[in-house]
């Protein structure tokens, strides 16, 4: 059953006096429970499809519909707790907020919610269970490593259990071993915990982890093939 | 409560700067209550003159003096139950800048008629009974650690030369806008040296009814309206307001530099507040991307304003209140100085607006951006 449904996108940028576009009348389905690659050259339109899935960006026409909701027509109003019940976004340069510890970091869904503070407590110490940073939870981002890092914007995406969780190049900063232990926590995250996983991603090595791969070339899905993983 | 973590880790990133930041607030709020509360004393000094007292003085100005002589005359105005009289005497203390007030007066008929000057009655009955001796309020004995017995002399500005006097008596006050920092000493003593140069600064008149103050005015004042030394009657009140007067539009002035100094630091706060939330352009991005709605970003940045001028309130206006309730120097020239509930409102109230004005323009900012464009700034 498809949790994303893409149906004729269209998207246009205005980069000075010029139209730019990067998506006309795209189609693709995310399947529950699937964990897919999404790669292709810069400027095919990988982050922006993610985006689009996140409701962090409108289509210019089409219909992005995600569990059951069509976020191509939601208010910026009605989006916000849309996205903190059904999205877990991570990025590429972690982006955890500095003046805040890990733990902290990782609460910040659930201060979304109407969770008591020991509620909160123990969902966070489970996701940084999940992620390996129990230890490091009064941390802050500066006390950390890249890879840390991650895990702990990992740790945010999935504490309040969102329907999708979408990844913009979580590798692109890492080193090897980092890049593998995120990689193995998102196959671990959808195999045992079946969380629907979308990464963008440069790296063959995390389309590998992918059960699916998608490869986009300016603007259209040119193929789709099973990852190493699948 | 939940969001407390984020307000107070945003406000201490830059530590020096919200410290400056709220130091600029503190400062500005000082300086306005400190301003404000001139006007108020002042007002207050002028309200709290007597309406059943009036003053008679030389119709030209104050430091012109009248004849002894319209004592008798004014004795005899009907409505009028008591005379009292003062001079100005202007001496220095050490040094020309050690200076205070000091008054020849009538005694025992200023003291009459002065019930909120308080004297313990042993040394009421002393000074009265020393021509030499001097009545000194109680802040001005502490100030110089003078003790009952002691002789201070002055130096005559006015009247020039040495005048010694023995203090015999202390006073205190049951009234705000008198001070406990004045140095009063007998008119005979200054007639006897002055060989009855000195005449009366001017005249008390305690009435029956203050009703009668108006028709009392007139029949004073023309009865020696063709004299070579007409006069101008009022109540104490309005001499005081009158008094006032001569610090010029005061009010105006002081309210001026304290809303001129408080749009200044509004600016500073703007600014600091802007610069901050600028900063955090992506960060605004990523907590859009977690969730958090363009109304609770708002929320979150009015909060830290909010915050920012809570804690500068506290330090400027609550310094300002201690500060002057402890510190006499103003006394000496403002009795009653003070910071009143009104100031502290009225500071309570700019204190509001300035994080209100000063968070608003970050605060729609986060409001408005969108999470593409605020992303952008970092990926």
């Amino acid at each position: 059953m498809a949790i994303v449904e893409i149906r004729d996108v269209h998207k246009s940028f205005q980069r000075d006096a010029q139209a730019v576009e990067v998506f006309t009348g795209l189609d693709v389905d995310f399947e529950e429970a699937s964990f897919t690659a999404l790669m292709g050259p810069s400027g095919s339109g990988k982050s922006t499809l993610l985006n689009l899935v996140a409701g962090l960006d409108r289509p210019t026409s089409g219909v992005v519909r995600v569990a059951g909701s069509d976020v191509s027509t939601m208010s910026a109003s009605q989006l916000a707790p849309w996205r903190a019940r059904h999205i877990g976004f991570v990025f590429q340069s972690y982006n955890l907020l500095p003046v805040l510890t890990a733990f902290q970091n990782v609460e910040l869904p659930l201060l979304l919610t109407d969770l008591s503070k020991a509620e909160r407590r123990e969902r966070v110490m489970v996701a940084l269970g999940v992620v390996g940073l129990e230890d490091r939870k009064d941390h802050y981002p500066r006390q950390m490593s890249g890879g840390q890092e991650q895990r702990a914007a990992i740790a945010r995406a999935i504490v309040a259990d969102p329907t999708l969780i979408l990844l913009d190049e979580p590798t692109g900063q890492l080193d090897a071993k980092s890049s593998q232990e995120v990689l193995g926590l998102l196959q671990r995250l959808n195999g045992e915990f079946r969380k629907t996983i979308i990464v963008v991603t440069h790296d063959p090595n995390a389309a590998d982890k992918a059960k699916t791969v998608l490869h986009l070339e300016k603007g259209d899905l040119v193929e789709k093939s099973r990852g190493a993983h699948a | 409560m939940k969001y407390l973590p984020l307000i107070l880790g945003n406000l201490l990133r830059h530590k020096r700067r919200s410290i400056l930041t709220t130091l600029s607030v503190a400062i500005a709020l000082f300086l306005y209550a400190s301003l404000r509360s001139v006007s108020t004393t002042l007002d207050s000094a002028t309200e709290a003159g007597s309406t059943s007292r009036m003053v008679v003085r030389n119709a030209t100005g104050i430091v012109f003096p009248l004849p002894k002589s319209y004592i008798n005359r004014l004795e005899a105005v009907p409505g009028v139950s008591r005379v009292s009289y003062a001079n100005w005497f202007g001496a220095w203390y050490r040094s020309e800048r050690e200076f205070f007030a000091n008054f020849a007066v009538e005694a025992p008929s200023f003291l009459d008629m002065y019930p909120e000057i308080v004297v313990p009655p042993d040394q009421k009955t002393a000074f009265l009974q020393d021509r030499g001796s001097a009545l000194v309020g109680v802040d001005l004995m502490e100030k110089y650690g003078w003790r009952l017995g002691q002789n201070v002399t002055l130096n005559g500005t006015i009247f020039p030369g040495e005048w010694t006097f023995t203090i015999r008596a202390t006073y205190t006050v049951t009234n705000n806008a008198f001070d406990e920092m004045s140095f009063m000493f007998h008119y005979p003593y200054l007639e006897e040296r002055t060989e009855r140069r000195a005449t009366p600064g001017w005249f008390y008149l305690k009435l029956d009814d203050p009703d009668r103050a108006p028709e009392v005015a007139r029949t004073i004042d023309d009865q020696f309206r063709n004299s070579s030394t007409p006069t101008r009657t009022e109540t104490e009140r309005a001499f005081n307001a009158g008094f006032m007067t001569m610090w010029g539009n005061i009010k105006l002035l002081m309210g001026t530099i304290g809303l001129a100094v408080v749009f200044a630091i509004l600016l500073v706060t703007g600014n600091a507040m802007m610069m901050s939330a600028r900063e955090r352009t992506a960060e605004i991005g990523v907590l859009k991307t977690v969730g958090f709605g363009g109304g609770l970003l708002f929320a979150l940045e009015m909060s830290e304003a909010v915050v920012i001028a809570v804690v500068g309130a506290l330090l400027g206006l609550g310094g300002a209140k201690l500060l002057w309730a402890n510190v006499k120097a103003f006394q000496q020239f403002l009795p009653g100085f003070g910071v009143t509930p009104g100031t502290l409102a009225a500071g309570a109230g700019i204190a509001l607006l300035l994080a209100l004005v000063s968070g608003f323009v970050p605060a729609m900012r986060a409001y408005r951006l969108s999470v593409i464009s605020a992303l952008r700034t970092v990926e």
